[in-house]
């Protein structure tokens, strides 16, 4: 089974504010508020460390889950984001483009 | 051989809103007097403008002043569009020209679009709120349309400067924010003072019972702004500068959700 890689969206500008994840679309302006698990995702999308990983070390020990079960979610919740044009999503590592950080600023 | 090419008059003014001057060159003296009359309080004798817009007057068409804006920027060159004017600004040159019939109303929206440009590379913002100062400090008055900001801004005392009764002009200053006076109106059809005052406070209007304040997660309250701040440009970059504004804005100032019946007590809680 490949692994998949997730990595943030540099055209996205990203917040946290009083522990909430707030993104907005550069391309239409659409807002979003992430949830705690896909602000765990998204901060954690560096494009190097694959999603079971990510879910193992990040996730699992956040929240009382089967990893498999987790894993699962997490790869639709990682798809979503994607659809949204969140996150990017890849079966290869995701070269770094200019976000390395979890907020853009 | 006699000359064939008459030198046209150019007019002028200059339009300082925000603190941010704007010439205005025309050739046509009526479009000239109509202006002075629309921007009265707001002219300048600045003879440093920021911008310099060339004004070329067309035959008034059917156009629909509520159509779509489409406001977008190519190698430095920022092209306006809307049923009922063209315009096209270079800010590296600080020149552009706006293509309109004569009318008041064309010109006030290409303003304001260079402002939510101008502000949003300074962390700025120009917002769907009523906004006033009372005792050396802004209060901003934020809602959707019926939401209260004309009604606020009616009741408003003696001792309270009205700075607009539907957009506010917001500008990052040193650790806060001031908030000018514009010539931009709503319902109340005043043009506001042209003055200026650091900002204390940021209100979300309802309509209720009773006259309450309560104040707003940052969350919340930064959704709330971006849903009132005027936005136009269809830039990656600058969409993501005005997010950060907001975010910024909320976590400097105080945002409560302001709840009041429509009479004049609701002032006593603005101080």
């Amino acid at each position: 089974m490949s692994r998949l890689y997730v990595a943030r969206n540099p055209r996205v500008a990203a917040r946290s504010l009083d522990g909430e994840m707030m993104i907005m679309s550069g391309r239409d302006s659409t807002l979003f508020t992430l949830n705690r698990t896909a602000t765990i995702l998204w901060q954690a999308a560096d494009g190097a460390t694959p999603l079971d990983e990510i879910v193992e070390h990040k996730i699992c020990p956040e929240f009382d889950v089967e990893p498999a079960v987790a894993l699962h979610d997490a790869e639709a919740l990682a798809r979503e984001l994607a659809g949204h044009e969140i996150l990017q999503v890849s079966e290869q590592p995701i070269p770094p483009r200019n976000a390395p950080s979890g907020e853009s600023r | 051989m006699p000359e064939l090419i008459a030198e046209v008059e150019r007019l002028s003014l200059v339009i300082e809103v925000g603190g941010m001057p704007v010439r205005v060159n025309t050739s046509d003296p009526g479009f000239l007097g109509m202006l002075q009359n629309r921007y009265t309080g707001f002219l300048s004798d600045s003879g440093q403008p920021e911008i310099e817009f060339d004004v070329d007057l067309v035959p008034p068409n059917s156009a629909n002043p509520d159509a779509d804006v489409h406001v977008s920027q190519r190698l430095g060159l920022w092209c306006l569009t809307r049923g009922d004017f063209r315009a096209e600004w270079e800010p590296a040159a600080g020149r552009g020209w706006i293509r309109q019939s004569a009318n008041p109303y064309s010109i006030d929206s290409v303003l304001r679009i260079v402002h939510t440009l101008v502000l949003a590379r300074q962390g700025g913002f120009l917002l769907h709120s009523a906004s006033a100062i009372r005792d050396g400090k802004a209060f901003l008055f934020a809602g959707v349309s019926g939401a209260g900001k004309t009604t606020i801004s009616r009741l408003a005392p003696p001792d309270a400067t009205l700075l607009t009764d539907e957009i506010s002009y917001v500008r990052r200053q040193d650790s806060g924010y001031v908030a000018f006076g514009t010539p931009f109106t709503g319902e109340l059809a005043k043009v506001g003072e042209n003055v200026s005052a650091p900002v204390a406070a940021l209100y979300l209007l309802a309509q209720g019972p009773e006259n309450r304040i309560d104040p707003i997660p940052h969350p919340e309250a930064a959704r709330s702004l971006l849903a009132n701040v005027l936005f136009f440009a269809e830039d990656e970059d600058l969409v993501q500068l005005a997010f950060h504004s907001a975010l910024e804005f909320v976590s400097r100032v105080p945002v409560s959700r302001l709840t009041f019946v429509p009479d004049a007590r609701v002032w006593e809680l603005i101080r």
